[in-house]
């Protein structure tokens, strides 16, 4: 039996802009369970985004209550959110957001040292197919490399869930591929939930449920009968 | 156009930190500049209308006594204008409210009317009427700080008889802008003053009814000083001369120019290095601006904007924070320079001692200020102008980082991932880096230099006042006197020891060079006067042969053993060689000393003593100033105890405030670097430090790492400036090399800790600033888009 790791109920979020309120939850309920693949699909603006950013703790809804485990997210404070990232999450966005400053293994082995059980960085870039590369700067390598290294420094924490803001936005579809095989083999190997912005609905094919987001609300989930192994993905 | 001057607005608001600091870092240099200029201005200006307006003499001369003939006959000496005769006296003065007795130096005015040289500027009541009456004029500074005026009355004894001499006026003299007595080697306005009484109460003291024994001597245009100054000590030979001398060796005129002088170094230094500090600041927050704004500056140029106009753009956005500077810097400016002249005024009187404010001078700084600005913003606004527009609109490639010498030494696995960072980020802007470093290396060495003069002062104070001088009195006599005289002054209430000393009015020759000074004798085994060194090593002084300071040696170029011409200006005024026995690198004076014994048989007269240094019983002293005050014989009295607190409040007035300023600015500099070294590495890099954030790094770890660049900028240079700070230190040592005094290069662990805690704390209150800046972090802003 599967165990929830997200419980979300009534998420709103406000933006007000002046005068303007911009709605950009309007009432979410959702439920993840661990070990998961879930795809987020919907129109730009609909307020996936947003969405993620509550999960991972970056940013507060204006009402509603989420869950992670039996933690309250909701009015825990800066400090408990930092924690909560640094021991769970892991996020990849579709800007590679690497330390230029530093190589491949440096960028990952900048959070090992932080989680508190950690897998080696060498460990963590091989799963993404770059044990070649490590003492690569981010300005030496292609796009796709670069993500691949954001992706083994998100997961090299051992994370509960990966949080994936269009990880694939920025490459070619063959780059993506190699991508996506990275993060499907974190999920395989490592039971790490894993939940996929994305504006490519071939790409909801390697998702065990997929998420419809309209005007800030959950339109529909389909679940897939079974999961599509990237490699199989083409777009 | 329109658009682009909202952006230009735009973009101050939006970097109203760092161009603040640049405004902070602008104003004090303009301010600095402008008060420093203006004051050396102001002084050479007063210094220069003063003499014209009040006839200050070209040619000082005093003589034992002179027939009015002789005073005829300088004046027709070619090259004299005029040669004015007058009286010249010192006695002990008493003053009401003053327990000590002080020292006045009573100045003739003729019978008839103004004296025509050295002309008194009268600032309250008048100067006294001429005839027989005991009517005085006081000195402006004795006045304030006795608290004296018209009405008052002073007690003196002039014709061996107790007067009472009536305050009726206080003048100031261009003679005496700087009142000091003879022996004395600070101000101590309070215990001498300059006394102008009618001739006719000198005559019977000094007992010249007719003759001078002064004489103020003004040259013709283009005349020949060492000419005159040879035909008067010619002339005046035979009537005792002391040697004629030029303004070059006047006491007061050699105080304040040298002060001029001083003003002119400062004048270019400090400023030159806050307006550098300006540049460096403005370079840094504009290619930082340049660099984010890659994409705006393809678009404008993409729209059709010239090179000119973008470039333009940017000039005006470096010029804003020198502006701002200047609209601060330039009231600021004015304000300090009053209140600088304001302390001088309190030293040199001048008759007007108000700063007029200095347009020409503002508009330099300001001019300055901007060429710096531009200067700073010419690399940056460079490239924002040759970038292409194509280019621009790409996201730049990741910064470039290779592995540089420390990652080949291996030395990186010795560093955690965010020392790292830093250390990358550091080394990447070599030249950032640098000018970081200097910035903070040189108010480093501010603050050394500041707080090595207190320690270089002391140290002087310490050798004058606790090793030379052990004496709590001394008296000089009028006439020279028996040694006997001795035994009555230790019969004196309260005196404990008495030690005769003689001094004795020489010119020191050796092949051409030649000095006027005053050989001081003193009796072998002295204890309450000892020759002391800069090192508190005291020296002995020769049985036979002189003892002299090492610069006063230097100057005559002779070395122990050499042998020196000593002319001797009393007595039969015999002209001597004598032997050079040692050197002593005294701190202040250029001072010969010899043996009593010796010098008695040098100048063939024995047995007279010119003054003596009394031990004072301090439950008894009252009694004796009572006494003291009362001796007719006396012309000089001295008190150790207020010659102390004079130095020391002297120093501490001039002192307090270049200090207070110094460290103002090095503040300033130090809080501009660093404070804007952190903002631009957050702006730059709010990015990574948001990945930071979200990869689970708390506030306080990114808050460190950020400050982790600063703190190796600023610990880099504090080291550098520890080694600057005493270079400086070294050439104040030698500047202030002089006949005067010297600097002694007495550079204290201190001097370094107090510069290291001005820093850093500068460093705490950026980094107090900067957290707010790191801890609201937009997190999710920041990582939305591209680069
Ligand atoms: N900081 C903000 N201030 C104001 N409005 C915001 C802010 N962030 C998001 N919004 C608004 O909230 C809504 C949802 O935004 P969100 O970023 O979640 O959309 P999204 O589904 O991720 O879109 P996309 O596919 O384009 O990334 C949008 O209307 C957006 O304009
Ligand atoms: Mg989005």
């Amino acid at each position: 039996m599967a165990t929830t790791l997200f419980h979300a109920r009534g998420l709103t979020k406000t933006y007000h802009m002046g005068d303007v309120e911009v709605h950009a939850l309007q009432g979410v309920d959702l439920d993840l369970v661990e070990g998961e693949v879930v795809i987020i699909l919907g129109p730009s603006g609909s307020g996936k985004s947003t969405l993620l950013n509550i999960l991972g703790g970056l940013d507060a809804p204006s009402g509603g209550e989420v869950n992670f485990r039996d933690h309250q997210l909701v009015g825990a404070g800066d400090a408990a959110l930092t924690r909560y990232r640094r021991e769970h999450v892991g996020f990849v966005f579709q800007f590679y957001n690497l330390l230029p400053s530093l190589t491949a293994r440096e960028n990952v082995a900048l959070v090992t040292e932080i989680a508190p059980r950690p897998m080696p960085p060498d460990d963590a870039l091989r799963l993404v197919g770059l044990g070649e590369r490590l003492a690569h700067f981010p300005s030496q390598m292609s796009g796709g490399e670069q993500q691949r290294v954001a992706i083994a420094r998100a997961i090299a924490k051992r994370p509960d869930v990966l949080l994936c803001d269009e990880p694939t936005g920025a490459l070619d579809s063959e780059t993506g591929v190699v991508v996506l095989q990275a993060l499907a083999r974190a999920n395989r190997e490592l039971g790490t939930t894993l939940v996929v912005i994305t504006h490519n609905a071939t790409i909801a094919q390697m998702g065990d449920r997929v998420l419809h987001m309209r005007n800030g609300r959950i339109a529909s989930i389909e679940t897939n009968a079974v999961r599509r192994d990237p490699a199989q993905l083409e777009w | 156009m329109r658009m682009l001057t909202r952006k230009l607005v735009r973009d101050v608001v939006g970097q109203a930190g760092p161009l603040a600091a640049v405004a902070m870092v602008a104003a004090s240099g303009i301010a600095l500049y402008i008060s420093l200029r203006s004051m050396r201005g102001f002084l050479a200006r007063s210094q220069a209308d003063y003499y014209r307006d009040y006839r200050f003499a070209d040619v000082f001369v005093q003589v034992k006594r002179a027939p009015a003939a002789a005073a005829r006959e300088a004046a027709a000496i070619p090259g004299v204008r005029v040669a004015e005769p007058r009286l010249l006296w010192e006695a002990v003065l008493d003053v009401p409210g003053l327990a000590e007795p002080a020292v006045g130096r009573f100045v003739s005015i003729p019978p008839a009317g103004e004296p025509r040289l050295n002309v008194p500027h009268v600032r309250v009541g008048r100067m006294p009427a001429p005839g027989t009456g005991r009517e005085v004029a006081i000195s402006e500074a004795f006045a304030e700080a006795n608290g004296l005026g018209p009405g008052d009355s002073l007690g003196a004894v002039l014709n061996g008889r107790w007067e009472r001499l009536h305050v009726v006026g206080v003048a100031i003299s261009p003679e005496y802008i700087y009142e000091m007595q003879g022996t004395e080697l600070f101000p101590d306005n309070r215990r001498f003053g300059i006394v102008w009484t009618p001739r006719a109460l000198l005559a019977s003291a000094t007992g010249l009814e007719t003759g001078f024994n002064a004489l103020a001597v003004e040259l013709a245009p283009g005349a020949s000083e060492p000419d005159v100054i040879a035909a008067l000590d010619r002339l005046l030979g035979r009537y005792g001369t002391l040697g004629a001398y030029g303004r070059s060796e006047h006491a007061s005129h050699r105080f304040i120019s040298d002060e001029i002088e001083q003003n002119k170094v400062g004048a270019v230094i400090l400023p030159g290095i806050l307006l550098g500090v300006t540049a460096f600041l403005l370079n840094v927050v504009l290619s930082r601006l340049v660099a984010t704004q890659r994409a705006q500056i393809a678009v404008l140029k993409a729209f059709g904007f010239t090179n000119a106009e973008v470039g333009r753009h940017y000039l005006a956005l470096a010029l804003a924070p020198v502006a701002a500077g200047g609209a601060v810097g330039v009231p600021l400016g004015f304000q300090l320079a009053s209140a600088t002249a304001a302390i001088y005024a309190r030293y040199y009187r001048f008759p007007v001692s108000e700063v007029r404010p200095d347009w020409g001078v503002a508009a330099a700084a300001c001019l300055i200020a901007a060429t710096a600005a531009v200067v700073g913003a010419a690399l940056s606004v460079r490239a924002a102008v040759s970038l292409p527009p194509a280019e621009g609109m790409r996201p730049p490639a990741p910064a470039r980082f290779e592995a540089g010498l420390l990652d080949r030494l291996g030395a990186q696995r010795l560093l955690a991932p965010s020392t790292r960072i830093v250390v990358r980020n550091t080394a990447r802007r070599p030249l950032r880096a640098a000018a970081a470093v200097a910035g903070i290396a040189l108010a480093f060495a501010m603050l050394v230099v500041a707080r090595y003069a207190f320690t270089a002062v002391d140290r002087i104070k310490d050798v004058q006042f606790q090793y030379a001088q052990r004496e709590d009195v001394s008296v000089t006599f009028r006439e020279a006197s028996p040694r006997r005289v001795v035994d009555a002054l230790a019969r004196l209430p309260g005196v404990l020891a008495v030690e005769p000393l003689r001094v004795v009015p020489v010119a020191l020759r050796h092949g051409v060079i030649e000095r006027r000074t005053a050989l001081l004798a003193l009796p072998a085994g002295s204890e309450l006067h000892r020759v002391v060194d800069q090192d508190l090593h005291v020296h002995r002084v020769p049985s036979s042969g002189l003892l002299l300071t090492s610069k006063l040696a230097e100057v005559l170029r002779v070395a122990p053993g050499d042998s020196l011409t000593v002319a001797v200006r009393e007595g039969d005024r015999r002209t001597v060689r004598v032997a050079v026995a040692d050197t002593v690198g005294e701190l202040l004076g250029a001072n010969v000393y010899g043996d009593l014994a010796f010098v008695e048989a040098m100048t063939g007269e024995s047995g007279a003593i010119s003054g003596a240094l009394l031990s004072v019983d301090p439950r008894r002293e009252g009694a004796l100033y009572v006494t003291l005050k009362r001796q007719p014989a006396l012309v000089g009295v001295g008190i150790r105890s207020a010659a102390l607190a004079g130095f020391e409040k002297t120093i501490a007035d001039s002192f307090q405030v270049s200090l207070g300023i110094a460290v103002i600015f090095a503040v300033v500099i130090a809080f501009g670097v660093v404070y804007n070294g952190a903002r631009v590495a957050l702006s730059e890099r709010a990015r990574e430090l948001a990945s930071l954030r979200v990869l689970g790094f708390t506030k306080r770890e990114v808050t460190t790492m950020v400050f982790g660049e600063q703190t190796l900028l600023t610990v880099v240079g504090m080291l550098a400036g520890a080694g600057i700070g005493y270079a400086l230190c070294a050439w104040v040592a030698a500047v202030g090399n002089t006949e005067l005094f010297r600097i002694p290069l007495v550079v204290t662990a201190g001097a370094y800790l107090y510069a290291a805690a001005v820093i850093a704390g500068a460093f705490g209150v950026s980094a107090l600033a900067m957290r707010g800046r790191i801890r609201a972090l937009d997190i999710v802003a920041c990582l939305k888009t591209g680069e």
